[in-house]
């Protein structure tokens, strides 16, 4: 079991004849990915990577009957691409693209209202199930099976993460990258929810960073709802206020958003946060150790 | 992107935001050229700087005379103003903002932001004016009203008069305020802002309702579509390793320390940062160089960095995921050669390509430290300076 993806997914790649998309398409082939369609208005009928392409999304989704796609569109005309997703009724839509305009995912949000599409990103490394399927840009090796999840706001933090839990011998279940925009799909509460109620999954990593207040709400729904442990990391601990810090999400402005908030908020539900990047593999083997989940965790 | 508080005044005018009458003037003969055409006293010579806190700062002088206009502006030109948030150097004052001094009968705010929360565009308002907007929230949250913005029809004209209502502005000037919140949220959506402050926002002794101070921000992700904005860029308010980052779309912002990092992705360079201070060292910069950077881009990073006198020792760390290790490796190869590398550089690769990219980089005898986690390599660095 895994949450959101596993290898029966069937997959479209958005934008897939740009380089970028190519070569991902082509890393995520290799790695097991069903990649059933690609998508670009005007090369219908063409392969790329061995895939057939087609001129829209609804196209794309009647003919193969893939249920989720993944977006490498560039950034002026990824909200487009999204809300084209959603129109061809996917369940779930991953946007790799960053630097997306905030004023228009406040467009796409309020498109999406109603609507069953689930939205991961923008501005993320995607989603992985470990030996299953990675429907996104996340290097596949670091990854192994097994029994935790992992949720970042931060592409490349997450990797550092995984690696480290894997080093350790902790497999995973499945990573999931939210994004580090301010305005995005799924939030850190989503993707507990769901590792939650995943058998599979026995211990949640849930890694954060400076800027707005979705660590504090979900610090306070893991107090009231989760039933397995968690580990955080915020970063940004030393991060100036007033500065952005790349992500147009990751600013501490008028005191808010700060690092020292969130580790509050977190430990007072609960959560052991790592108090260096290099030390979240530690401090989860710790946390299983206590909670009697080490050796179910180990896959080694 | 910041711009300044005249330019921001224009931009409302040009949507029919009422501000105070007055220009710019960039020499104390400009300033006196513009007092006369406002033609009635006092005038009000304010220093543009981005920074805020310029009143408490002495950069904003009410004069009656012509001659006061020259003789404070003249003093303002070429100051260094310090203000809370300039810095102990302070920013050199280049341009004045010279303006009709207004009858203030009582100040208000007014802003626009993007809320997290609600993923929509908000609009704040409260009858606390010309103090921090964040101590009223603190203090007396209740003070402070809030619309929340459907995108679709945007900001609707009940909204604007509920709010107006709220904020207790006099009966008889609420549609002017009305008038003022529409073309705000105007400007807002049309130009991609994502904070628009007005603090003060007042009504005049004479009735009017406008914009004593404007404080813009833009959506850097949106100022491909906005050439007009763009062009309102002030370079002399940037840190010039920022501006030249900028030139190849990289995010760099400039520390206090002296380890330079090369990061790729934001929250792992936060993280670098992080560990770095762990360790006992104090970071030169935040430098993010993205995913799917060019050998070039690269190169232009490395170069940013060398480029500072404060870096002691730099600190590449790379988990390559969308980013190839060995176009990392590319990059910092042909820039070390080029530039010289005169400090101790220490390199952590991981990711893809990571095999191709350290063969690359022991090839290159350049003088690099190796290191297999960024916890040994924050230490390596911060031992390699001392």
């Amino acid at each position: 079991m895994s949450i959101y993806v596993n290898k029966d997914t069937k997959v479209i790649v958005q934008g897939i004849t740009g380089s970028t998309a190519l070569f991902h398409t082509q890393q995520m082939l290799e790695y097991g990915t069903k990649i059933v369609a690609g998508v670009t208005p005007g090369k219908g009928g063409q392969t790329a990577e061995g895939v057939p392409v087609f001129d829209t999304v609804e196209e794309a989704v009647k003919e193969t009957g893939a249920t989720v796609s993944i977006i490498y569109v560039p950034a002026p005309y990824a909200a487009d691409a999204i809300m084209e997703g959603v129109d061809a009724g996917l369940e779930m839509v991953i946007c790799i693209t960053e630097h997306i305009p905030v004023l228009d995912m406040i467009k796409v949000k309020r498109y999406m209202e109603g609507k069953e599409t689930r939205l991961i990103g923008p501005n993320c490394p995607g989603v992985i199930t470990a030996d299953e399927t990675k429907i996104g840009i996340m290097p596949g090796y670091i990854h192994t099976k097994g029994h935790v999840g992992v949720v970042s706001r931060s592409g490349t933090l997450t990797y550092e993460a995984v690696h480290q839990l894997t080093q350790e011998g902790i497999g995973q279940t499945t990573a999931v990258g939210i994004g580090g925009d301010p305005v995005n799909g799924t939030n850190f509460i989503d993707v507990l929810k769901a590792f939650n109620e995943d058998p599979e999954t026995y211990a949640v990593v849930m890694i954060g960073e400076i800027g707005g207040t979705a660590e504090e709400e979900a610090a306070t729904w893991i107090k009231e709802n989760m039933t397995k442990p968690v580990v955080g990391f915020i970063g940004g601990q030393t991060a100036p206020e007033g500065k952005r810090m790349g992500h147009a999400g990751a600013i501490i402005s008028g005191g808010k958003g700060t690092a020292a908030d969130k580790i509050k908020a977190l430990q007072a539900a609960d959560v052991q946060v790592a108090e260096t990047p290099s030390v979240i593999g530690e401090t989860l083997i710790k946390v299983l150790k206590e909670k009697g989940l080490y050796e179910k965790c180990k896959t080694k | 992107m910041n711009i300044h508080e005249y330019q921001g005044k224009q931009l409302l005018r040009d949507y029919g935001v009422a501000v105070s009458k007055g220009r710019v003037a960039f020499s104390p003969k400009d300033a006196m050229a513009v007092a006369k055409e406002i033609g009635t006293v006092p005038i009000v010579v304010k220093a543009q700087i981005h920074a805020g806190g310029r009143g408490k700062a002495g950069g904003v002088k009410i004069v009656k005379t012509l001659d006061e206009v020259r003789a404070v502006a003249a003093d303002l030109i070429g100051k260094q103003l310090v203000t809370h948030q300039t810095g102990p150097k302070g920013q050199e004052v280049k341009r004045l903002l010279v303006e009709e001094g207004i009858d203030i009968e009582k100040e208000f705010y007014i802003g626009l932001v993007v809320d997290r929360a609600t993923d929509r565009v908000t609009l704040m308002g409260s009858a606390e004016g010309g103090v921090e907007i964040e101590e009223v929230a603190e203090h007396s949250p209740e003070k402070i009203f809030y619309e929340v913005i459907d995108p679709v029809v945007g900001l609707v004209p009940f909204q604007a008069r509920r709010m107006a209502f709220n904020m207790e502005i006099p009966s008889n000037l609420i549609n002017k305020a009305v008038s003022f919140f529409l073309g705000l949220y105007k400007v807002f959506s049309e130009k991609d802002a994502s904070i628009v402050e007005i603090n003060p926002l007042v009504v005049t002794k004479d009735q009017r309702v406008l914009a004593l101070d404007a404080k813009f921000n833009f959506d850097d992700n949106a100022t491909f579509r906005h050439k007009d904005i763009m062009e309102l860029r002030d370079f002399d308010e940037e840190d010039p390793k920022e501006i030249e980052a900028s030139k190849y779309d990289l995010s760099y912002i400039s520390l206090d320390g002296n380890i330079g990092c090369m990061v790729n992705g934001a929250g792992l360079a936060m993280a670098t940062m992080d560990t770095i201070h762990f360790y006992g060292g104090e970071p030169a910069n935040f430098l993010d160089v993205g995913g799917g950077a060019k050998k070039e881009k690269v190169a232009a990073a490395f170069k940013i960095i060398l480029s500072d006198p404060k870096v002691k020792g730099i600190f590449v760390n790379i988990f390559g995921g969308i980013m190839k290790c060995d176009v990392i490796a590319e990059g910092v190869i042909e820039a070390a050669k080029e530039v010289g590398l005169q400090v101790p550089l220490v390199v952590r690769l991981e990711g893809t390509n990571v095999e191709r990219g350290k063969a690359l980089l022991k090839e290159s005898g350049i003088n690099i430290v190796a290191a297999d986690s960024m916890a040994e390599g924050a230490k390596k660095i911060v031992e390699l300076i001392g």
